[in-house]
């Protein structure tokens, strides 16, 4: 294997997206989140939901910084390093993510700095609105950039001119080409549940280290209950993108389910390892004959194998193996919904036990779930970039491998400082569960009295103060009701 | 090529957006430079908490920048991408330690991991800028392309005129920076401003004088549009062109009076160095028309099929107002001092 300019490229754009989903993937479902607590507690008043937003938008402010950092670098990858990919497909492309800016990206960003900055200056219903602006810009961001993603595994609705360069012939068919609409719910609930991972661990660390305060207690079963309810849902969206995927791009689903040969009654391999060079399946353990079931075809219907792909066919071992480590990593994070709800109905949630040490590191599963089912779309749609018409040979830059070699070599250094710094920084926080004081006072004592400001919220306070009381009562109502369980 | 057409709207357009970031991003680039020199940790985070607000939603331009060149010349985007590899590289992970230090500064436990995000914050700031310096002189500079691809070298961009943009780029963005701060803060903290801000104009104003004159000399047809070359002055073209530098010198004497008597409202240097801005960008602006990749490619030759830019007019012409509308409204509701406390949410 040489490294080329070719190849260099394809390992930073691996690497740089790679990391960027990280954030996405996990701002998404924690907006979503934040925007639930923050809602909550407008409408019941109480006081647990504000100390979870409060709490939690502590890790949001750092993740979503991770997440815009290494986002400006994915939109000049293209130019830097897929020049003809951008000349070639620009006219379909492009709107796409123009649309993207437009209609997330200044949304997310500018009512950021209300999420984070006004909560002493803004009202409570403005504050929230912010919150719900960049949870609804998060979700609209994924649907654009989903849509032009697809539309690369699933290219429709465009033509060829003379110069062999992409324009759409309806815009329609190129949003919701065929593989979309499944991708797009695969995704975001794959946001949703990586997000729920993420908090059920650090609650079962919290409840292992014994300062579990009500907080913690109710972000477990928030996240339990998250687990257990969209798990199910996420396994028929996959399935149904698995269709999708087969009816489209039948090498990848060869690909992923280890078919060579071409034949009826497929097997589903469980356990393998591909070989590219015998062309065949080492270690096999495989059920026969269930593959085509698992597709929802026939069993007579005759499934085209790799063998006849004409060597057209992504690599088969990595995108085999990664999608095998997705789903697990599926079933696991299923299997703690179902046992934490039980746990949770049988009152031992909040007891530390094996359930407990088992969901700390599962808090990392969501994301080797994004990343791996990510390689096995991506490399599944190789050697193409717009599957079936651009290949990827034919898409770099004219830059040249030292060039590439040195961006790679500095992307991996920067992020590696970054990721290391952000994760220790987001896991102090989110381990250190919800003794922190100062987001239960308010906050009105740091600014001087007497200033233009001070008196507002002097104001704004005694306004709300019914509202205040009425909170601690409640929370103490909730403490008592909790004490009777 | 009548008038009005799409490839004459977009080119306006992603000017607007490049212009706008360098306006918000500019006064965000410039005070993460200041907070080098800031007394105190104290100070430091005042000045960030002039611009914490902000930040993320002034980026989002250059994102726009480069989506909105990719959508609509992806010629354009294909040619100028990879001759500046290197510069953007350095760019985006100069950004990158900026961006996160923003949030980082305030997380680090130790001294030392605190000194490193603040180095990191003020540096980063530093270098992005100087790299938009060099991208900007290279851009002016032009191009080798051969066929529909950059032919030229990794360091093309890298010369004496690129070095004297990138350094008048520091001393721009420090001025929008100062100024900001002017706006921004009161008492001892803004007498400094002012004071950063006179030597900030004084080399802004050198520095646009030297890229000016110098620009003119880079291509006959730049010289032929003005009329003014070394050697003649065609007046019958110059006295039409005139007026943007006139306006330019203008902003700048209003400035230095305002910071000289240092009683004029906090609002208006901002203002002022955004008009400075302004008189040279629109200047560049048509010195280089209709190239988008000087002196090679012209908009009509780089833009996207006439459906994607009508799909793509549609939309900005819809939610650009909308953007501009709120980003003011946010901007709105942090309008004021900032104070003692103000800023991290915690």
């Amino acid at each position: 294997m040489e490294f080329d300019a070719l190849l260099l490229s394809r390992l930073q754009f691996a690497f740089v997206i790679a990391f960027h989903i990280l954030f996405p993937a996990f701002t998404i479902g924690l907006a979503a989140f934040l925007a639930v607590c923050e809602g909550l507690w407008l409408k019941t008043g109480n006081e647990t939901y504000k100390r979870l937003y409060l709490h939690w938008v502590k890790i949001f402010a750092l993740a979503f910084a991770m997440g815009v950092v290494s986002g400006v670098v994915m939109s000049y990858q293209f130019g830097t390093n897929w020049a003809v990919f951008a000349d070639k497909t620009g006219s379909v492309m492009g709107p796409l993510l123009g649309y993207e800016v437009l209609t997330a990206f200044f949304l997310e960003a500018t009512f950021l700095g209300v999420m984070l900055f006004g909560w002493k200056k803004v009202g409570r219903g403005l504050h929230f609105l912010s919150t719900c602006c960049v949870a609804v810009g998060t979700s609209i961001s994924a649907f654009w950039i989903l849509a032009a993603n697809s539309w690369m595994q699933t290219p429709q609705g465009f033509a060829l001119d003379e110069e062999g360069k992409f324009y759409a012939t309806s815009w329609l068919e190129v949003i919701f080409n065929p593989s979309f609409p499944s991708r797009y719910v695969h995704m975001m609930l794959a946001a949703f549940i990586t997000t729920a991972a993420v908090i059920l661990a650090a609650g079962a660390w919290q409840t292992i280290r014994k300062h579990n305060q009500r907080p913690t207690r109710w972000q477990m079963r928030m996240a339990v209950g998250t687990l257990l309810a969209l798990m199910p849902l996420q396994i028929l969206a996959g399935h149904w993108s698995g269709e999708v995927a087969h009816h489209y791009q039948p090498a990848k689903v060869a690909a992923m389910e280890g078919w060579w040969e071409t034949k009826s009654a497929q097997d589903t391999v469980l356990f393998a390892i591909p070989d590219e060079e015998t062309r065949s399946n080492k270690y096999e353990l495989a059920i026969p004959g269930l593959g085509n079931a698992v597709m929802g075809l026939p069993k007579d219907e005759v499934i085209q194998g790799l063998n006849d792909f004409d060597g057209d066919h992504p690599p088969v071992f990595i995108v085999f193996w990664a999608f095998r480590i997705m789903v697990g990593c599926g079933l696991i994070m299923l299997g703690l919904g179902i046992w934490g709800c039980f746990k949770w109905w049988r009152k031992s949630l909040d007891t530390p036990g094996l359930f407990h040490w088992i969901a700390v590191p599962g808090g990392m599963l969501g994301f080797v779930a994004v990343i791996s089912g990510w390689v096995v779309t991506e490399v599944g749609r190789q050697p193409f970039t717009v599957y079936g018409y651009l290949r990827t040979e034919d898409s770099l830059s004219p830059v040249s491998a030292a060039e590439v070699a040195t961006s790679l070599m500095v992307f991996m250094i920067v992020y590696a400082i970054i990721f290391t710094a952000g994760v220790i920084y987001m896991v102090r926080i989110a381990t250190s569960g919800f003794d922190d004081k100062e987001t239960d006072t308010p906050e009105k004592e740091r600014r001087a009295p007497g200033t233009a400001m001070g008196s507002v919220e002097n104001m704004s306070n005694s306004e709300n103060s019914p509202a205040g009381e009425g909170e601690t009562s409640n929370a103490r109502e909730n403490v008592k009701k909790h004490d009777d369980e | 090529m009548e008038m009005l057409d799409l490839p004459h709207i977009w080119a306006v357009f992603i000017a607007i957006a490049v212009m706008l970031y360098v306006l918000f991003d500019g006064y965000d680039l410039g005070i993460g430079m200041l907070t080098a020199y800031a007394f105190s940790d104290q100070e430091r985070n005042m000045m960030t908490a002039t611009i914490e607000p902000f930040w993320d939603g002034n980026e989002t331009w250059l994102v726009l920048g480069g989506g909105g060149l990719f959508a609509a010349f992806p010629l354009a985007y294909a040619i100028l991408m990879p001759s500046f590899y290197l510069p953007i590289l350095v760019m985006l992970a100069a950004l990158i330690f900026r961006g996160v230090a923003f949030e980082f500064r305030h997380k680090a436990v130790r001294k030392r991991t605190q000194k490193f995000w603040n180095g990191a914050f003020a540096y980063g700031s530093l270098v992005a800028t100087l790299t938009q310096g060099f991208i900007l002189g290279g851009f002016i500079q032009g191009f080798t392309v051969e066929g529909r691809a950059f032919a030229g070298g990794p360091f093309d961009w890298f010369t004496p005129f690129s070095v004297l943009v990138a350094l008048s780029m520091v001393a721009g963005y420090l001025l929008l920076g100062t100024t900001w701060l002017i706006l921004k803060t009161e008492g001892e903290l803004r007498d400094g401003a002012i004071k950063w801000a006179k030597r900030a104009l004084i080399g802004t104003a050198l520095g646009m004088a030297l890229v000016s004159f110098a620009t003119l000399s880079i291509d006959p047809r730049v010289t032929a549009k003005w009329g003014v070359s070394m050697a003649t002055i065609d007046f019958s073209k110059a006295v039409y062109m005139l007026p943007i530098p006139l306006a330019g010198g203008v902003f700048m004497v209003m400035l230095w009076k305002d910071l000289m008597s240092g009683k004029g409202p906090d609002w208006r240097p901002y203002l002022y160095a955004v008009g400075i801005f302004m008189a040279g960008y629109v200047g560049l602006g048509v010195s280089i028309f209709p190239y988008i990749v000087p002196f090679e490619v012209t908009i009509w030759q780089a833009a996207a099929r006439d459906n994607a830019l009508m799909l793509l007019f549609v939309g900005a012409a819809v939610m650009l107002p909308i953007i501009l509308a709120y980003t003011a409204y946010v901007h709105s509701l942090f309008w004021g001092k900032v104070k003692e406390g103000d800023g991290y949410h915690g």
